[in-house]
């Protein structure tokens, strides 16, 4: 599978008074076409600024850098605003984590969703209506002729967010960006969407970037996943790899504060991650999540690689493969125990 | 019962702590106000401390008049017409801004002339902030059928428009100082009203006026006590932008003259004198009309300032 | 939507009709206008006579009342200086007032629109500074003021432009200045807070997303939202442009409403006070109506 996206060592830096805040520290990944990559990690990790970073839509303070950033075979770092705009939401669009804010106001449904492709392709607006419709029925939303005449205070958070998702794929783009798109939804809603997402990456074959807490909607729709902790990839690899043998202890502490259908038992403790993530101010030596892990040991403070199993499952630990393995046999263990 | 007042008393000071976004500006206004950070963040704001400083100024400058003023501001000398300024062909340091066109000297009458300004700002800004606030506390505490009585005289009070009403009031009754200051005071009130309203409806159901209600206090202790202390920020806010307004509008009124009568060396008047020589002296509207805006500028830099240093959620 | 307006409708004839009370009030309570009108020499038997003939001698609520079913007709009495109806006298003079008031208008939202814009998209730089000075210095100037420098620079010394009077349109051009001015500082303030707001806002970012340019950005997706504030105080200060026409025109010539009101308050021309008293009320409230009006118009919050 072609690349479509890939990113390498790619920072972000605010600056916070005299110091600077690393928000994202290094991190590379790819997508191929038609891939889901889902992103995991706490907030503050730099999840939503890489989204950002990559979309050329941080705010003016932060200060952007990578090696490679390629999209589709342009090269974003050198692209000029100009070139950025032309990407942006037509090959390349964004969902974002507040539908309740994320629609202008003062403008009908149909207007903001017909915008897009109007600007960006050269089509007629009864062209451009009749693809409006035709996806705000494949988001889900009944009646969309109509809606298309309301204004965004007449829908309902889950419709303004299935609002989004249409208004993302307007053009037809080749990538879509999700950043945490169902955090602001009602939980009975926030399954729904990620799978309409998932359906529709499927159907219009889109690589999707999924960022995400909901470890549960990962296992069930993503290719590949990638945790993120403190503006660094901790562990990478197929969902498959990650899910069954996650050799990160951080990614083991996060699947643990999951309660697993079937298995976890009512009444049964749930994990949780002791400590708090550190300050991204400065630079951080070593493993970032030595403080809070129960693994950690001398040479952590100056472990700084990234471990690989040779089948494509990266992960950056102190630990080699084979001690890891010894712990994931416990790990289970205890998963199995609480059964 | 001695702790009756406890919670009320313990709450004002921070109601904002918890929840900044929907807390009314005035009680975060108070807590700075009583702030020790407050002078220092008054330090730090380089354009409240060149208002301060040229208002300090100018307020001596009315305080000892008498004592630098090198002339009678009334004396008048046909043979030292229209002396120019010292800054000009023929200028003398015997009159350092020169003389008008009745030879007398411009410094004295600039001098003298703060005093006109600074008093009609500064019981205009106590008579109309007596009635806004008044009408504001009440209608806000109150609500219901007093609000809507209030907000109806706010109403019809905004529609009148200030300057002919002020002109027609003093074309009727006869101009005087008095006659200036209690029309202005009794216009300017409606920015009073409008925000003490706001302001008042806001603290009136914070918990801690609640709890004082819930307490069996009376209304008048719970709005002395409770709601007055709360609201002071935005008091002398408005009270500085009022005071700029009626210095302005006292100068329009004199211009027009119907304001302040001659020979009072009134600002606004001196440049409505100055009009006879606009040709050939235009220095003689230029120095009483940039004495106003010095003023007025001084006095919004203060205003600007305190509401930057006192609530700093309003600013924009 | 009806009824909130017609609420609104009925709550403004309300207030004109005190306003009127007021300004009746106010006016007729100035006892020796018959007096003044007569002459110093006239006796108390002429000035009987002339209070009986401009139907002075009658119990204040049928003058009121008589008074206020002519107005509603547009019959607003005889001016007691000029040999003219007070209706025909103010027709004449507002269409300059008028032209003062557009041209005002246009001055105030070309300076305070683009340097309001422009602050808030780039804050803290030099423009955001040269606005805020701007806006600091426009409103601690006096406006007669201002219009007598600019009557000297530009008329007098330069030459470029009529001093004063209001025979061409050239004539318009530096009061219109001087009183657009004076209403520029607040309207100035509130588009750089509305458009700073608005800037930070989810929405600019989802456009911004979409791909958009910087001006498609800025001019649909903030303006319009930025500007609703801001035409409700635009009304309100065209409405203060109003009462500041009498200083404006005064200082300039101009012969308008302003002037009018000015010279019939110096001579106490009652009926004319009157009627412009209760025509600028009349134009305010149907400003302040008027506002509300686009208000809910361009918000669709309102709309419904």
């Amino acid at each position: 599978m072609s690349k479509i996206l890939e990113v390498e060592n790619l920072r972000v830096d605010i600056p916070v008074g005299k110091q600077t805040l690393h928000a994202v520290r290094g991190i590379s990944f790819s997508l191929s076409k038609g891939e889901t990559l889902c992103v995991v990690g706490e907030s503050g990790c730099g999840k939503s600024l890489t989204s950002l970073a990559i979309m050329g839509l941080l705010p003016s303070a932060a200060k952007r850098t990578a090696d490679k950033l390629h999209f589709d075979g342009v090269d974003l770092l050198s692209a000029s605003n100009r070139k950025m705009q032309k990407i942006r939401g037509n090959r390349l669009s964004m969902i974002f984590q507040e539908p309740m804010t994320s629609l202008n106001p003062a403008y009908t449904i149909g207007d903001q969703l017909m915008e897009v492709m109007l600007w960006h392709q050269n089509v007629t607006k009864a062209k451009a209506h009749e693809r409006a419709v035709y996806l705000l029925e494949k988001v889900g939303i009944t009646g969309a002729a109509k809606r298309m005449k309301q204004y965004p205070h007449q829908l309902s958070g889950g419709l303004r967010q299935r609002v989004m998702i249409a208004m993302s794929l307007m053009c037809g783009p080749t990538v879509i960006m999700a950043d945490e798109p169902t955090t602001a939804l009602d939980v009975t809603i926030q399954a729904q969407i990620l799978l309409l997402l998932s359906e529709l990456q499927r159907e219009f074959e889109m690589g999707l970037v999924l960022i995400t807490h909901d470890l549960g909607v990962v296992a069930r729709i993503a290719d590949r996943v990638m945790v993120m902790y403190a503006g660094e990839v901790v562990e990478q690899g197929t969902a498959k790899a990650v899910f069954e043998a996650p050799l990160h202890p951080y990614t083991r502490g996060l699947l643990e504060c999951m309660p697993i259908p079937g298995k976890t038992k009512p009444g049964h403790h749930l994990g949780s991650i002791p400590g708090i993530v550190p300050s991204l101010i400065g630079e951080i030596a070593g493993c970032a999540f030595r403080d809070r892990c129960r693994h950690a040991r001398e040479g952590c403070e100056s472990f700084d690689r990234l471990r690989h199993d040779g089948k494509n499952h990266y992960w950056r630990c102190i630990m080699d493969e084979q001690e890891t393995r010894g712990h994931l046999a416990k790990f289970t263990a205890g998963t199995e125990a609480a059964t | 019962m001695t702790t009756v007042n406890v919670p009320g008393r313990e709450t004002s000071g921070q109601p904002a702590a918890t929840d900044p976004a929907s807390a009314p500006s005035g009680s975060t206004a108070r807590a700075r106000w009583r702030d020790r950070d407050f002078p220092r963040r008054a330090l730090k704001h380089s354009a409240f401390l060149v208002g301060c400083s040229i208002l300090v100024l100018i307020l001596l400058m009315a305080l000892i008049a008498p004592l630098i003023a090198p002339y009678d501001p009334y004396s008048q000398s046909m043979a030292n017409r229209l002396v120019p300024p010292i800054w000009m062909d023929g200028g003398t340091w015997d009159h350092p801004l020169g003389t008008d066109g009745l030879g007398r000297d411009y410094l004295s009458r600039v001098i003298y002339g703060s005093r006109i300004s600074l008093l009609i700002g500064t019981f205009t800004v106590v008579c109309s902030g007596l009635i806004g606030t008044t009408l504001g506390v009440l209608a806000g505490y109150f609500g219901g059928r007093v609000d809507l009585v209030i907000n109806f005289i706010i109403m019809t009070r905004l529609t009148l428009p200030v300057i002919m009403v002020a002109l027609a009031v003093v074309a009727i009754v006869g101009s005087s100082l008095t006659v200036v200051i209690l029309v202005l005071g009794l216009l300017l009130w409606d920015r009073f009203a409008v925000v003490m309203r706001s302001a008042v409806m806001q603290v009136r159901n914070q918990e801690y006026v609640q709890s004082a209600r819930a307490l069996g206090c009376s209304t008048p202790y719970i709005i002395v006590r409770e709601i007055m202390p709360n609201i002071f920020g935005s008091l002398v806010v408005i009270a500085t932008f009022e005071m700029a307004n009626a210095i302005l509008l006292e100068a329009a009124l004199s211009f027009l003259g119907l304001g302040v009568q001659p020979p009072l060396p009134s600002w606004g008047l001196m440049v409505a004198e100055g009009r006879n020589y606009l040709l050939f002296d235009p220095w003689l509207i230029m120095i009483p009309g940039f004495a106003i805006f010095l003023l007025v500028l001084a006095i919004n830099l203060m205003g600007d300032g305190l509401r930057d240093i006192l609530t700093p959620e309003n600013r924009n | 939507m009806i009824g909130y307006l017609s609420q609104r409708l009925a709550l403004a004839f309300l207030v004109c009709l005190t306003v009127s009370l007021i300004t009746f009030f106010l006016l007729t309570s100035s006892g020796d206008v018959v007096s003044a009108i007569a002459g110093e020499e006239a006796t108390p038997e002429q000035i009987a006579a002339l209070r009986r003939e401009l139907g002075l001698d009658a119990h204040w609520t049928v003058r009121y009342l008589e008074w206020l079913g002519n107005a509603l007709r547009g019959d607003f009495g005889n001016s007691l200086f000029f040999r003219e109806t007070v209706a025909d006298l103010i027709m004449h003079r507002l269409p300059n007032t008028l032209q003062l008031a557009g041209m005002s208008l246009a001055v105030m939202l070309s300076l305070s629109l683009p340097l309001g814009m422009l602050a808030a998209f780039r804050p803290n730089t030099w423009v955001d500074r040269l606005a805020l000075s701007i806006a600091v210095m426009g409103q601690a100037m006096p406006n007669f003021w201002f219009g007598l420098i600019l009557m000297v620079v530009f008329a007098l010394n330069l030459g470029w432009l009529p001093p004063s009077g209001s025979g061409t349109n050239w004539h318009f051009i530096l009061p219109a200045i001087a009183l657009g001015y004076y209403a520029t500082p607040p309207v100035m303030r509130l588009t750089r807070a509305g458009m700073i707001e608005v800037l930070g806002t989810d929405y600019i970012r989802t456009a911004r997303a979409k791909g958009l340019s910087t001006t498609r950005v800025l001019f649909k997706h903030a303006l319009r939202n930025a500007i609703i504030p801001v035409v409700a105080l635009t009304a309100v200060q065209f409405g203060n442009m109003l009462g500041g026409s009498v200083v404006i025109e005064t200082v300039f010539g101009i012969q308008g409403v302003g002037y009018l009101a000015w010279e019939s308050i110096t001579r106490l021309d009652v009926p004319v006070v009157q009627a412009i008293m209760i025509l600028v009320a009349i134009a305010y409230i149907t400003l302040v109506l008027v506002s509300d009006v686009l208000n809910a118009w361009l918000d669709p919050k309102i709309r419904k």
